[in-house]
């Protein structure tokens, strides 16, 4: 009597010759959150895709309420109750927040598209998960959180039965997180069937009923959260145990490199003014929306600079463009690596040396590809991407391993000043602390590191010094031994004085 | 099922191709003279043009670009070739004439302004390239006509050694189809092992994310249109050597073609896909079928409905093949 909501059985899936999935076996009940947990390219969204219908399974069957289903499309999908949350967004960046989130639907307006009632209807629907985003606006505009805040309402427009969630809050700060898991815990009363992916253990430890791990394309093991510690499923997810996610600290910050003064960009930051010290990892903290990215992007050219200076070792630049950012030795990881970190279409080598192509690459202009190559296979290995090669495309891998290209462009660069925005977005533990040591590691080389992070174990454990912004302006810093979250969220969401 | 999949990818992956080769015996089956290396040779000649400035358009649409105005460029550099030539070049303080190198140069110099024109539009004023060179096509055919007062200027005497180019050959093929094939190699080795050809095709694919890697977008855009501006008064001169006319009513249309034959080679007009030897197969493709209907004595009108079908045809053959690799 007591079927599974879903049933999947024996599923296997090979592209070209990596098998991606190998005879995986998956049971959710109504009314159950079930976490699907596992290292970079161990095949989570693959089988996600595969219940969703983005992807055509080559066997196995799956069974909907104990019937066995064929899925060969996402309207398919769709069709039978399945709402889904994609790791890469799948929104139209021209359309209004309210368009995209009714997107499937907009047709039963008899072809008309009534904006009161779809505004107001938006509206109400984000306002239910506690957020305020205006829903006539276009969402190519939102920062990459708000576009998750609107793939999340876009999914529970669908009114699922099944609701599938690949890595939700992986650019969520945890207060944003927290009203997400208010909403779940509520579907899940209602009898919604939930599967969750995350990389944030401590969150699957919070709000999961079962968690499923995944590794290689196989399932090793499926346990209840009060039987085992975090330690126990790193070991299963990446067959070793972590000893500190942290490095030790040992860069010394040394003289003045970056000086920002009273900065206004665009109406979305102001009075922005701080300094950073050369070999310092300097991180920036806040709530979605409070201009950490918007600061970031000002400073690198990216979006224009109303008012304010830069000076750049004692000497003001002024900075027009991302080149000449880059001219002065600033680089910036951008948070969105679909849209503007990487290149989907194109191999990894080629997405790795375009910043440093005229710098290290050529001679006479013509490229010089084997050394590409070589030092692509150095990234490859060092960052633990897990791929057929340097010159598969990107869009073929995982998520994190895209993140984790993304970052390798602007490691071999020339900057003596590297801000990363999310830098362990999507990212596995186990790789995220190769990740920290790099960080580190460049950091005692003397290079002044800026951090945008919204996972605040981040900041406490890798930073000398932290910002916190709140609503487009610097609420407080905090040095290295006053870093905790509770200082840090103090400020993030304290009301302003005066 | 998987094989009959994997061996249906690999069709697709290679239509263009397999168009080319189905073609190739079409034409032979259909006239014993086709594969005559006269009647080849006459062909790709008839095509050069068509075939350089396929190569500027496709540097064009891999940065998601488009240039409507290459057929007016042709009119209007075909009339100054044979009017720089006929009456020499007018320089303000002076004329020089009776040189044709000087003709020559001075028309792509031209060319490349003009190109740059509507690159500066459309990488500095940011205007949509659909629009700007809709401007230019205009404005260029006006200039045509002006310079020619509507008249066809002919190529006399003294005008020998640009005749000879038109019809000449040097080691059995034809000046024009030399210059074609130059003009492709130089497009295949941009496009395959230099940075500027690497960053074009990273433009198309994805411009955001080239900018924020610190490269000057704007600059590999306006290079862009100026390359095909150069390119396309090269086969403006080619034309007029060949037909020894130069006049204000040539190269009307001629945009579909060149367009056509770039999408034929499996181009992406959102950008960033494509390869010069494609590009040279869907410009050969073209000139067969071209050369299939002239000879079975099919009325021109025809014609334009059955070229409007091929180019459809490719598209949805593109279509189908992306949606089959995505989906796998
Ligand atoms: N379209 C594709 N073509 C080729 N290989 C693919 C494709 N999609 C996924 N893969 C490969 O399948 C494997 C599993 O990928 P998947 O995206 O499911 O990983 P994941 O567990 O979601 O990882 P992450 O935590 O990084 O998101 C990876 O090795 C990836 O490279
Ligand atoms: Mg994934």
């Amino acid at each position: 009597m007591d079927q599974p909501r879903v049933d999947m059985q024996n599923i296997s899936k090979s592209f070209g010759g990596i098998h991606a999935l190998k005879e995986v076996s998956l049971k959710v009940k109504a009314g159950e959150i079930h976490a699907l947990v596992g290292e970079n390219g161990a095949g989570k969204s693959t089988l996600m895709k595969i219940l969703s219908g983005a992807y055509q399974k080559d066997s196995g069957v799956i069974k909907i309420n104990g019937q066995t289903a064929s899925i060969p499309s996402p309207h398919a999908g769709r069709k039978l109750g399945i709402g889904t949350i994609y790791q890469e967004f799948a929104l139209a960046p021209d359309l209004t927040v309210a368009e995209n989130i009714f997107l499937d639907h907009l047709g039963s307006l008899k072809g008309f598209i009534h904006r009161k009632k779809l505004y107001a209807k938006a509206s109400e629907l984000i306002n239910r998960l506690g957020f305020d985003i205006q829903p006539q606006r276009l969402v190519g505009q939102l920062s990459i959180a708000y576009q998750q805040v609107v793939e999340i309402c876009k999914a529970l427009s669908q009114n699922a039965e099944i609701l599938i969630l690949d890595e939700p809050t992986a650019v969520l700060s945890p207060t944003e997180a927290e009203k997400l898991f208010i909403t779940l815990k509520k579907l899940q009363s209602q009898g919604v069937a939930i599967i969750y992916i995350s990389h944030r253990l401590e969150e699957i430890f919070q709000i999961a009923d079962t968690i499923s791990i995944l590794k290689d394309g196989q399932i090793t093991g499926q346990v209840c959260p009060d039987e085992v510690t975090t330690d126990q499923i790193i070991q299963r997810m990446i067959g070793r145990q972590i000893t500190s996610l942290f490095p030790e600290r040992k860069n010394k910050v040394g003289d003045k490199i970056l000086s920002i003064n009273r900065l206004t960009s665009e109406k979305k930051i102001e009075d922005i003014s701080f300094d950073l010290h050369a070999g310092e990892i300097l991180g920036f903290a806040g709530l979605v929306g409070s201009g950490r990215t918007e600061t970031a992007r000002a400073i690198f050219g990216a979006d224009r600079i109303d008012q304010g200076t830069i000076h750049y070792q004692g000497k003001p630049i002024h900075i027009k463009s991302p080149t000449d950012a880059l001219k002065a030795g600033i680089g910036l990881i951008p948070e969105d690596r679909k849209h503007q970190g990487a290149i989907l279409p194109l191999p990894i080598e080629k997405n790795i040396s375009l910043p440093s192509l005229w710098r290290n690459y050529q001679t006479a202009g013509l490229i010089n590809q084997s050394k590409e190559t070589k030092d692509t296979i150095d990234y490859i290995q060092k960052l633990k991407i897990k791929t057929s090669g340097p010159k598969e495309r990107v869009e073929n891998l995982s998520g994190g391993n895209q993140q984790k290209v993304v970052l390798a462009k602007w490691l071999g660069g020339h900057c003596s000043v590297l801000i990363f925005d999310e830098p362990t977005r999507g990212v596995d533990v186990g790789a995220k602390a190769e990740i920290y040591q790099l960080i580190q590691e460049l950091a005692q080389q003397g290079l002044g590191i800026i951090i945008i992070s919204s996972e605040m174990i981040e900041l406490i454990g890798l930073c000398n010094r932290a910002i916190v912004m709140r609503e487009g302006r610097i609420q407080g810093e905090l040095q290295q031994k006053e870093l905790s979250e509770e200082n840090i969220m103090k400020l993030a969401i304290m009301k302003q004085t005066a | 099922m998987t094989k009959l999949k994997s061996t249906l990818n690999i069709l697709l992956q290679y239509n263009t191709l397999i168009i080319f080769c189905l073609l190739l015996i079409i034409s032979s089956m259909i006239s014993d003279s086709f594969l005559t290396q006269r009647n080849i040779f006459n062909l790709l000649r008839q095509h050069a043009d068509i075939g350089i400035i396929s190569m500027g358009m496709l540097l064009v649409i891999l940065t998601g670009g488009i240039d409507l105005s290459v057929g007016s460029m042709v009119a209007f550099t075909s009339v100054l070739t044979a009017y720089f030539v006929k009456n020499g070049i007018p320089l303000g303080f002076t004329t020089l004439s009776g040189s044709i190198p000087a003709a020559i140069i001075m028309t792509i110099f031209l060319g490349m302004l003009l190109g740059s024109v509507s690159g500066f539009l459309i990488a500095n004023r940011r205007i949509a390239p659909f629009i700007a060179t809709l401007a230019m096509m205009s404005i260029v055919s006006g200039f045509a006509f002006m310079v020619s007062k509507g008249y066809p200027i002919e190529l006399d005497e003294s005008a020998t050694a640009l005749q000879n180019f038109g019809s000449g050959y040097l080691l059995g093929v034809p000046y024009p189809v030399w210059l074609l094939f130059i003009v492709f190699f130089m497009i295949l080795i941009t496009l395959r092992y230099t940075v500027f050809g690497r960053i074009v095709i990273a433009i198309g694919s994805n411009e955001t994310a080239v900018r924020l890697s610190g490269i000057r977008v704007g600059i590999y855009t306006f290079l862009v249109y100026t390359i095909l501006g150069g390119l396309t008064a090269l086969a403006g001169i080619v034309t007029t050597a060949r037909t020894n006319i130069g006049t204000y009513s040539r190269g009307i249309g001629l945009e579909l073609d060149v367009i056509a034959a770039v999408v034929l080679g499996g181009a992406s007009l959102s950008g960033g896909k494509g390869t010069a030897v494609n590009t040279l197969l869907g410009v050969l493709i073209l000139a067969m079928v071209g050369n299939i209907m002239i000879h079975m004595n099919i009325p021109i009108q025809t014609q334009k409905v059955i070229k409007g079908g091929i180019i459809i045809l490719a598209v949805l053959l593109q279509g189908l093949q992306s949606k089959i690799s995505e989906k796998q």
